[in-house]
């Protein structure tokens, strides 16, 4: 089986290799590729749309299309995750038996089903696989998680002129919800963002880059060309187009965020919600 | 000599990504772990990302795709030269593509997990071994 | 001088590539996948494609390596190749 696999691998570079010998060498400014539909976004994106960074501009105003059906790839994993793993009630097979910590001793106290729970500050619920009491590591992750957040919504805004934009900041604000299930516990980032705040914070990413195209069509211009919305923002049709791509930045944003933080909850709880990484 | 030399100096993006390639295709095809088929089949994504990446490049002192000035001066009355800077658009396709492969490697580790729930292991062989126990006989 | 720091890290690449499909531990191979997301990452930024990079610093070696680890937290580390 290796070998065949070897044998398969290795004819499979050997024929590109020969292949790559009609290929531009690396860094030709007159290769095909550069020489054909990328120069009118280079001369023309920053006139069009006021947006200096050109990926920004190529990806959510030229190319439009293709980021909306991205962003639904996206959205559709995250449920397929959710299909697939989630299961709603108790575990059978290991009945809801709850530890409790109490912090001023650091004792552990285990609850059978059907047992009273501790109604306490004192008492702290941790997970069946034993985590010591970790201050530094929870303390140090409040301080920093404001300012990631901040970042994200920062690279979010700016992406018009600097690189960045909705997927990177809509990562970023995941990520920084993914870091505080992963240094406090699960159930605590379930308090602060629940499961149907990020079901409903996905479908509403994609129905806005949606809705911002079918705006669009409604103020006569074709599916997702901004400058039909100038009537409403009450500028002109070059600001429009930028305003537009900071709206679809803003939904694309909002679907990559919680898709993320989807995938996490389901994937480090197997679906049970209940105890995470 | 020389010549050779010359091919692959540069050519070299494309050697490199071929064996990247390679890699991704061996993992998929020869390792029995499912965790270790995923991280194959990520790599092969991120080589033909940077084979796209690198047909992007251009030589000859060409800038990031991000006009300078842009703002604050009006719209330049010349415009941007398109030698000026590298090609905009493999950055677009690939941006996409990078957060679609990791929403796919999430579906992807679900279903590995879904496969360990089910049946205890990861390794492709038992998993086949448990199967044929179930079905008596039949694979 | 750039064409050296690419041969460098491309090096790099490879070598971390190689390791996270080798070696014999999910948890590592796991860790070294985000270093091989990582590299590519300085590799791309080399090449110009700054929004590339910065995707890839934050998804690659940020967020896909947090889901492998969930993923082998939940199942198992041992692998037989």
């Amino acid at each position: 089986m290796k070998l065949v696999a070897l044998a398969s691998a290795l004819l499979c570079g050997t024929i590109l290799l020969f292949g790559t010998a009609e290929f531009p060498d690396f860094g030709d400014p007159d290769s095909p590729a550069a020489s054909h539909v990328s120069p009118r976004y280079i001369e023309e994106a920053m006139a069009e749309t006021s947006a200096p960074n050109i990926v920004t501009a190529v990806l959510a105003d030229y190319r439009g299309f293709d980021t909306l059906f991205e962003t639904a790839v996206v959205f559709s994993a995250a449920m397929a995750c959710f299909f697939l793993l989630r299961i709603f009630g108790e575990d059978e097979r290991r009945p809801s038996e709850k530890l409790y910590r109490h912090l001023p001793t650091g004792i552990t106290l285990r609850i059978d089903p059907g047992g009273k729970v501790p109604d306490s500050p004192e008492f702290e619920r941790i997970d069946g696989i034993w985590i010591p009491h970790d201050v530094i590591v929870k303390t140090t992750t409040r301080l920093i998680i404001p300012f990631i957040q901040l970042f994200g919504l920062y690279v979010i805004a700016h992406g018009h002129h600097s690189p960045g934009g909705g997927f990177q900041g809509g990562v970023i604000l995941g990520a920084s919800v993914i870091l505080y299930a992963i240094s406090q516990n699960l159930r605590q980032a379930l308090g602060r963002m629940g499961e149907a705040v990020s079901a409903v914070f996905c479908a509403a990413g994609v129905f806005i880059y949606a809705g911002a195209g079918a705006l669009c069509l409604l103020m006569g211009a074709n599916f997702l060309d901004y400058s039909g919305l100038a009537p409403l923002f009450g500028v002109d049709a070059i600001q429009a187009r930028s305003l537009g791509i900071l709206v679809v930045e803003i939904g694309v944003g909002l679907a990559v965020m919680s898709a993320m933080v989807w995938i996490y909850y389901n994937l480090a709880s197997m679906g049970r919600h209940q105890e995470g990484l | 000599m020389s010549e050779f030399i010359d091919f692959f100096v540069g050519k070299y993006n494309y050697w490199a990504f071929i064996l990247l390639m390679m890699i991704g295709l061996y993992a998929m095809i020869a390792k029995k772990n499912l965790a270790k088929k995923i991280i194959g089949m990520n790599i092969f994504q991120t080589a033909i990302i940077l084979f796209y990446i690198s047909t992007a490049a251009k030589g000859g002192g060409a800038s990031i795709p991000i006009i300078a000035h842009g703002h604050g001066h009006g719209l330049s009355e010349h415009g941007a030269r398109a030698a000026d800077y590298i090609n905009p658009l493999p950055h677009v396709l690939m941006l996409t593509a990078i957060v679609v492969s990791v929403a796919t490697l999430g579906v992807a580790l679900t279903l590995a997990v879904k496969v360990y729930h089910q049946y205890g292991t990861l390794e492709e062989d038992e998993i086949a071994d448990r199967i044929r126990a179930q079905t008596g006989g039949e694979p | 001088m750039s064409g050296q720091l690419d041969m460098i890290i491309l090096l790099f690449v490879i070598i971390s590539g190689i390791g996270a499909i080798t070696v014999r531990d999910l948890l590592g191979a796991a860790i070294l996948f985000g270093a091989y997301s990582f590299l590519m990452c300085l590799l791309w930024a080399i090449m110009g494609a700054v929004d590339v990079a910065f995707t890839e610093a934050s998804v690659g070696a940020g967020v896909s390596t947090v889901l492998f680890v969930a993923a082998v937290f939940r199942t198992t580390r041992r692998t037989k190749d």
